[in-house]
């Protein structure tokens, strides 16, 4: 039980995917806009590397090693596929908000990444921990990202105006604004680690 | 079919849409490679390739084979399949036939097929061109074109990072910052001068 424990929570700070790893960036800095939209991804993700860690871990022992890329591929985009079913059907407001990044879960690293490096390597419950563990850290980082942007940028949390009379930094809603506040980020744990070696 | 339609899609794709700046697609590929300018314009034309020929095949896959029988559900798993096996394809033809190619781009093909931007492209041909069901007319010729303003956008970007990041290796930086964290500002500036471009919206 104590072993499941640290698998889930690795992936929350130590072996965060978007701070420490910086794996699947891309959707990380086209949705981080607002936090509902954060979260929305997050979970999107998160059930996408669920799912596929734990078929991927059931099949492992029958993937030929040669073609197991392919097989990790369709796996995914069959999880990825109910995601973007499901989002269409119950919540059309945030797929219309997320565009195309949501089929593009497919192509995110952090799901190829640890079905490379982790699933097929490793039992069922083992997988499911850490599957949940990087979904959770995922989504945590897109929180704090969007946090950041939504606050500078429209002054607001969650359509809760925290400052009044705040002229709202709008470059930070935009694509630069999201380039920079991960590159200041990722410079800040960078800091962070060297002051604790 | 005319003229300012293709205009519009370069403009829009190459600048005020870059494909990495302002749509944030194949954004690894454009930090972990563009430390010098000779592997990133590689990459840069492995990837104009790839992009063109898959928005060629989606093509013709998501037309003849999707729309017909009903399966447009089925757009995700069949684009990334076609795609990665088109890569792996391109990649063992160019072993068997031209080996000194195939040390110059070789090595960043298997990379192309979790680029995000190559499948980007190939759903967003879709979204674009394709209204109610039904193709657009002249819809293969604007994908295909689309998909040559997207390698140009991604080959313009890498250009531009690669040389600015030539000229930091000499520079002292602070040491928190050393390599991705800066990459990751000086991309931030590059789409700040590229937001100039939104004011051409057509």
């Amino acid at each position: 039980m104590k072993n499941l424990i640290k698998e889930f929570t690795k992936g929350i700070i130590k072996e965060n995917p978007t701070f420490v790893l910086a794996l699947g960036l891309c959707p990380t800095l086209a949705v981080s806009v607002t936090i509902g939209n954060a979260i929305g991804m997050g979970i999107a993700a998160t059930f996408v590397l669920l799912g596929s860690s734990l078929i991927i871990s059931l099949i492992r022992d029958f993937i030929p090693e040669k073609i197991r890329i392919p097989c990790y591929i369709v796996v995914i985009a069959t999880f990825v596929t109910i995601a973007e079913l499901c989002m269409k059907a119950f919540s059309p407001a945030l797929d219309r908000s997320l565009g195309i990044y949501v089929p593009l879960i497919v192509v995110n690293c952090i799901v190829l990444g640890r079905a490379e490096a982790f699933a097929c390597k490793n039992n069922l419950s083992r997988s499911f921990f850490d599957g949940l563990g990087m979904g959770v850290g995922f989504t945590l980082a897109l929180i704090l990202i969007s946090a950041i942007r939504e606050l500078l940028g429209s002054g607001q949390i969650l359509n809760y105006v925290l400052f009044k009379g705040f002229d709202p930094v709008l470059v930070f809603i935009m694509p630069p604004g999201a380039l920079l506040v991960i590159g200041l980020l990722l410079g800040l744990f960078n800091l962070l680690k060297s002051r604790k070696a | 079919m005319n003229i300012q339609e293709f205009l519009t899609i370069f403009i829009s794709a190459v600048f005020v849409y870059n494909v990495i700046l302002s749509r944030f697609l194949g954004l690894c590929s454009f930090i972990a490679i563009s430390k010098e300018t000779k592997p990133a314009l590689a990459m840069s034309s492995a990837v104009m390739f790839v992009i063109v020929a898959s928005s060629a095949i989606t093509w013709f896959v998501y037309r003849f084979l999707l729309l017909p029988f009903g399966l447009t559900y089925l757009r995700t798993i069949s684009f990334i399949l076609v795609i990665a096996t088109f890569v792996q394809l391109v990649e063992m033809v160019i072993r068997k036939v031209s080996p000194q190619l195939y040390r110059a781009f070789g090595i960043y093909l298997p990379l192309i097929t979790v680029n995000c931007a190559v499948l980007g492209v190939a759903v967003l041909n879709i979204d674009m061109f394709f209204a109610n069901g039904k193709a657009v007319a002249g819809s293969f010729y604007y994908s295909v074109f689309q998909g040559v303003c997207v390698g140009l956008g991604y080959t313009l970007a890498m250009l531009l990072m690669s040389g600015i990041r030539e000229r930091l290796e000499f520079c002292n930086v602070p040491k928190a910052l050393k390599d991705f964290p800066l990459a990751f500002i000086i991309a931030s500036i590059l789409s700040l001068s590229f937001m100039g471009f939104s004011g051409f919206k057509f």
